[in-house]
């Protein structure tokens, strides 16, 4: 009688640790996994990709480290996100006034065959003096646009033109190079200001 | 040809003339408001211009296509961004607007995407854009272009 007891509460316990043992595989390794692959860009740290700035300068992720960090891709042939993105850019900058000057904000080209150094230049030009132009070779645009898990594609236009889909979030780093949060295209200002703000006090968090 | 009627400062309207004859089904009531424009840099890229089109009448309207001495090709275009941030432009199917709507070309969502630029889009200058309908009417209105960074028509 107590024999018996014993040896089912001993089944019952194997089974209910193979039964977590379960769970746990499919909540880490298996199906109900969360995709990492979906959308967590990876820590600056971690990437790897050489481009050139907009005043022709060697530039890659590591020249991001130590200060806090806005990165969005877009291309300059593009007529409404874009300069629509820039723009906003822009206005949260001059919200953040002389905050700005300590963050890196970066505008990454997924158009490089035709948006070299020098035409990155002269649009950024007419946007905050913060934002900084990156262009270069397309296997390297490949590699930073994997490394953020964006995406881009070419698209053809009627009259023999193309267009390029691309990822319109804008991703803020802190001064370590790791992700603070995502702001999505659209995103109100109310809401785009206070991220950006929570990204440069985790650079003084970081600091001290 | 048609005749410009200015109405406060940025936003200019133009109404077909020959209003008096009911010719066409609806599109005489359409107003267009608050359009702007973005400067370009040379005529290589691509520009967008933006407005709200109302329908003031009784009969449904249907926006059908847009022509401008400025571009060879323009198009009503939209941008669509999906559930993972990533952001797309394909032409539009013809817009339809009921009576008492109105229907906003805006940044990040529908906007007139003028291809083939004849000229540079100069800040400070206008041009005008002409708005087609399925009833055959047409209704031109006197866009203002304002800076490469402007946010909305007022900036």
């Amino acid at each position: 009688m107590q024999r018996r007891h014993v040896v089912q509460y001993g089944a019952a316990g194997v089974g209910a640790v193979a039964l977590m043992l379960g769970v746990g595989w499919w909540r880490v390794d298996g199906p109900g996994a969360p995709k990492p692959a979906g959308q967590r860009p990876l820590p600056l740290s971690a990437m790897d990709f050489r481009l050139t700035d907009h005043e022709g300068n060697e530039v890659g992720p590591e020249a991001l480290i130590g200060r806090p960090t806005m990165v969005f891709f877009g291309f300059t042939y593009c007529p409404d996100v874009c300069p629509t993105t820039l723009s906003d850019i822009s206005g949260w900058l001059e919200d953040l006034g002389d905050d700005a000057a300590r963050m890196n904000v970066v505008f990454i080209t997924v158009d490089p065959e035709r948006d070299t150094a020098e035409a990155m230049a002269e649009y950024v030009g007419y946007f905050h003096p913060a934002i900084r132009g990156w262009t270069g070779p397309e296997d390297q645009i490949s590699r930073a646009v994997e490394a953020f898990r964006a995406s881009y594609e070419r698209v053809p236009t009627e009259g023999g033109d193309y267009t390029m889909n691309h990822t319109a979030s804008v991703f803020l780093f802190d001064a370590k190079g790791e992700l603070v949060t995502m702001i999505d295209y659209h995103e109100p200002r109310e809401f785009a200001v206070p991220k950006i703000r929570r990204a440069l006090t985790e650079d003084v968090e970081g600091a001290t | 040809m048609t005749k410009l009627s200015y109405i406060n400062g940025l936003t200019l309207v133009l109404l077909l003339s020959g209003m008096s004859t009911p010719a066409f089904a609806g599109s005489e009531d359409v107003v267009v408001e608050n359009a702007w424009s973005r400067a370009s840099i040379g005529v290589n890229r691509p520009g967008a211009a933006y407005m709200t089109v109302r329908n003031t009448g009784e009969d449904t309207v249907t926006l059908t296509g847009l022509t401008t001495p400025l571009a060879v090709m323009p198009q009503i275009h939209e941008t669509k961004t999906n559930a993972d941030g990533v952001s797309s432009m394909a032409p539009a199917d013809e817009i339809t607007i009921e009576p008492g709507q109105s229907v906003a070309l805006e940044p990040g969502g529908l906007h007139a995407m003028l291809m083939k630029l004849q000229n540079p889009m100069i800040e400070g200058e206008t041009f005008p854009l002409t708005l087609t309908f399925s009833d055959g009417g047409e209704v031109t209105v006197e866009v203002p272009i304002l800076g490469i960074a402007a946010r909305g028509p007022e900036s």
